[in-house]
């Protein structure tokens, strides 16, 4: 599998973002909007249609629903009230609010920090990383999962993969 | 799942496709439907509102279209790709996903007459305007920017006469002007040049030539590096709420692939110009043996140019791959492997002798079109660019005594056999002699030389 427009070496190389997505279920989305047409909804639309089990967290909204599920306050309520581990933390927030995040994640023992296009805190990552984690920055979970299972395929995207074995049936995605 | 980064060769015959999961057919199958069933009413919203990914309707997306886009994508070193119906298309959707009335853009005046006249004239009645400058002179370039200036423009290789554009300096002052660096790569093909590599933004393809190479269907391509910062303020399109997509804002939404994203579901939505599957189907057989092409089309064309060159009927060849040509070195920058196979030369005697060389050849075919694995022949200043004024004609540097050939992958001996003997009879005085073309059933007589199953 080859790496197309790798911008920096915060969105880790194809073959561990493919590893995570298929190692990992359970999602807690940081800043999760109520907005039905925001990009973060666009993104938890796209991974709950394709099995993944979203943990909304959003202060604003906290004791509320979106899509349907019920939205923690921080990290720590989320792992401690949804009935299985949270096992990638993935932030929709602003740079600069990603350190606090980050030590959150690791409090409730995340295997992944995830931070979305746009998002950057080396020392967050730094952090995450000397704890033993994974670190993604500056890539989005649905365009990489889109990416491996042939989402970016339905519109000509460079996926990247070359492969003469057999794909796998269409994603509901 | 390795990484591995595969060599150009193999991912003009591989990248994009999977083998289908159902039916495990091993070529890319042909996908000749219209639209395609949704899951449920929900999983149709979310189609439309583009909040996942999916098959709609073919004008937007089609999986045989598809295939074709990202292998493109892959050898040019780009993050993806939109198929369009002709060249033409590719350049009308891409420049119009940029601009907007009133905007401009700054091109290069040596281009394929039908770009010249779409930007000159069917581009300016809907007030995008170009600024067309010598594209070998930065200083014209920065000369021509205004505060409305949203992208450059450039053939790689310029049409007919074969200008080689500095890519790197060029990509250098759009970014310090803040705009995005198309090429028009379709006379190099991805095998010889790799223009997103040397920092342009966009790159455009009529795939009609060197990508198909057999002349068999028309087709346009657009590729996308996805590292433009749309979010420079220069392009509000990109960045403000979309009014045909509930104020999705696009930059923020998809990154590094909004702009290709805007210009499917906003453009080719819009206009409609998409790429047939058929058509996707037979781009992707000339994809598969494009590298083994191109090696043979530069190796023939410099056999060619060389032989020209040295012609005593000839006035002067423009091929890069001379040493003596003015874009020798920027050549062997840009293109190492050879500067295509498409080119101009002077024949002595002007329009008369030119008419009666065509008139002449035996085994190039007198056509408008080039890239083709046939060698082809045209007089630019009477087909091509006759819609320029003389004074147009002038600023473009062709002359009534330009051939421009494109040369094929024939047997090179032929080849110059064949210029060879048109060459002798364009020198002879008076008319061509009255060569019997045709039998009394109407076939050609060639036919029967080239062993196709001719009947007396």
């Amino acid at each position: 599998m080859t790496a197309v427009g790798e911008r920096n070496s915060l969105g880790l190389p194809p073959s561990a973002r493919y590893r995570i997505l298929t190692t990992y279920q359970t999602i807690a989305m940081v800043g999760l909007s109520s907005n039905y047409y925001n990009a973060s909804s666009f993104a938890a639309i796209y991974l709950s249609a394709n099995g993944y089990d979203i943990v909304p967290v959003n202060p604003s909204q906290a004791g509320k629903e979106i899509l349907g599920r019920p939205v923690y306050r921080d990290l720590v309520e989320a792992s401690a009230s949804h009935p299985r581990p949270i096992e990638i933390v993935d932030v929709f927030r602003p740079s600069h609010e990603v350190l606090a995040i980050a030590k959150q994640a690791l409090e409730i023992d995340a295997q992944v920090f995830w931070c979305q296009l746009g998002v950057i805190n080396e020392e967050a990552a730094q952090l995450v990383r000397d704890a033993g984690k994974s670190v993604v920055m500056d890539r989005c979970c649905k365009i990489e999962h889109a990416r491996f299972f042939g989402g970016l395929r339905t519109i000509g995207l460079n996926t990247g993969v070359v492969t003469s074995r057999l794909a796998r049936p269409l994603p509901r995605g | 799942m390795d990484d591995r980064q595969f060599g150009i060769d193999t991912l003009a015959v591989h990248a994009g496709q999977r083998p289908d999961p159902v039916t495990g057919s091993r070529a890319v199958p042909i996908y000749q439907t219209g639209a395609y069933v949704f899951e449920d009413t929900n999983h149709a919203a979310n189609l439309f509102a583009l909040q996942r990914f999916g098959n709609v309707y073919s004008r937007i997306m089609n999986p045989t279209v598809a295939v074709f886009e990202e292998r493109v994508a892959a050898l040019e070193n780009g993050i993806g790709a939109v198929a369009t119906s002709s060249g033409q298309s590719g350049q009308h959707l891409a420049l119009f996903t940029l601009m907007e009335q009133g905007d401009e853009f700054v091109a290069s005046r040596s281009l394929y007459g039908g770009s010249f006249q779409q930007f000159d004239v069917s581009f300016r009645k809907v007030g995008i305007n170009a600024r067309f400058v010598d594209g070998t002179d930065l200083r014209q370039w920065k000369a021509a920017v205004t505060p409305q200036t949203k992208a450059f423009y450039a053939e790689v290789l310029g049409n007919p006469t074969i200008d080689l554009i500095d890519i790197e300096p060029l990509a250098d002052l759009a970014h310090e002007v803040g705009v995005p660096l198309i090429i028009d790569n379709t006379f190099a093909s991805p095998y010889l040049c790799r223009p997103l590599d040397w920092g342009a933004d966009i790159v455009l393809h009529s795939a009609t030539k060197f990508i198909c190479g057999h002349g068999t269907a028309l087709g346009g391509v657009i590729i996308d590096s996805g590292r433009f910062p749309w979010d420079n303020g220069k392009f509000p399109g990109m960045t403000e709420p979309s009014k045909g997509y509930h104020d999705l804002r696009f930059f923020e939404y998809f990154g590094d692939f909004s702009w290709l994203l805007k210009c499917r579901a906003e453009m080719l939505r819009d206009y409609g110009p998409m790429m047939t599957p058929f058509t996707a189907w037979l781009m992707l057989q000339g994809l598969e043996t494009l590298h083994v092409r191109m090696d043979r089309h530069v190796r023939n064309a410099q056999v060619v140019a060389e032989f020209l060159d040295q012609h005593p009927d000839v006035e002067y060849v423009n091929y890069p791959g001379l040493a003596n040509n003015a874009y020798h070195e920027l050549a062997a920058k840009y293109m190492p492997k050879g500067p295509g196979s498409i080119f101009t030369f002077g024949i002595k005697g002007g329009r008369e002798a030119g008419r009666k060389f065509i008139e002449a050849v035996q085994l190039f075919s007198h056509l408008a079109n080039v890239g083709d694995a046939k060698s082809l022949v045209i007089h630019p200043a009477s087909t091509t660019h006759q819609q320029l004024s003389a004074e147009e004609l002038r600023a473009a540097r062709i002359g009534p005594e330009m051939i421009r050939v494109s040369i094929g992958i024939e047997g090179v001996d032929d080849i110059l056999w064949d210029l060879d003997q048109a060459l002798a009879a364009a020198r002879r005085p008076g008319a061509l002699d009255a060569v019997p073309f045709h039998n009394a059933s109407g076939h050609s007589i060639m036919s029967k030389a080239f062993g196709a199953p001719f009947q007396a």
